[in-house]
């Protein structure tokens, strides 16, 4: 599956037609506590990690929140 | 635009600032500076001492609430401008209670987890709003390493990697640098792109 990830193309190895979000941060082991997540530009709540789908050819930002201001 | 044109047009525009530290001080000084119409900030904390490496506050003012005493600041700079200061600790019912007719918000605390809670309420609770939040701005140095994205509503200022922490800590030239980059993304969100 191809995807637009943070603005890179990036190809993720799977036989599945769809992915989650849930799914794809354990692929990309992003370990981060403090997310904001968007598909195709769609903000997707913390709550809908587990169910919200996307698949090749689309945009997902994984957008890490982390601290200092 | 003559800044009499850009300051009749900002005269009727709200901006809410979450947070009054290093982003929102600064940030709000920037936007008091050209003239909004009125601003929102809240903050629940006192100014210390180490505040005063980068936060818009004086000597004097240590060891009082943030969010008065940047309204107190921003009026000796600007006494048109409107600031509404409320000393809270935002939870989503509040930012809901605080920032519905804002037409922008302005992320700016300093914690992720409250970045992350404020994004998430403001994408979901007002879908039609836009949000400029500040994310990675520890350390010096770096300066073409920070950044503006869009993604639709939200737009993201920072280097978006530098986290701060005891030895990485948030230094008054980088947070001038974000905060006053995210006050230019809100002028370009309420007058239009210039550039």
């Amino acid at each position: 599956m191809k995807i637009t990830l943070n603005n890179n193309i990036e190809v993720i190895q799977t036989v599945e037609d769809s992915l989650t979000i849930n799914q794809l941060l354990q692929i990309k082991k992003y370990s981060f506590k403090n997310l904001v997540v968007k598909i195709n530009e769609e903000f997707v709540k913390r709550d809908s990690y587990d169910n919200a789908k996307f698949k090749d050819g689309d945009k997902v930002d994984v957008i890490h929140m982390i601290s200092g201001g | 635009m003559k800044f009499t044109e850009i300051k009749s047009a900002l005269i009727s525009k709200t901006v809410g600032i979450a947070g009054c530290g290093g982003l929102g001080s600064n940030c709000a000084v920037a936007l008091a500076r050209v003239g909004i119409g009125k601003l929102i900030i809240a903050d629940f904390d006192v100014i210390e001492e180490s505040n005063l490496n980068r936060q818009y506050f004086f000597f004097d003012q240590i060891g009082k609430y943030k969010a008065p005493t940047l309204k107190e600041n921003l009026l000796r700079i600007n006494p048109s401008v409107i600031v509404e200061d409320h000393v809270v600790k935002l939870q989503p019912k509040d930012i809901v209670s605080l920032y519905s007719d804002c037409d922008v918000v302005v992320e700016a605390f300093d914690k992720a987890e409250m970045k992350e809670m404020i994004v998430e309420t403001v994408l979901s609770e007002f879908p039609q709003k836009q949000v400029v939040c500040g994310v990675g701005l520890a350390g010096w140095g770096g300066n073409n390493l920070i950044k503006t994205e869009q993604c639709r509503k939200l737009y993201i200022v920072g280097d978006r990697s530098s986290e701060t922490s005891e030895v990485d800590p948030p230094l008054a030239p980088r947070v001038g640098i974000v905060s006053n980059m995210m006050a230019n993304v809100v002028l370009e969100i309420l007058l239009g792109k210039d550039k």
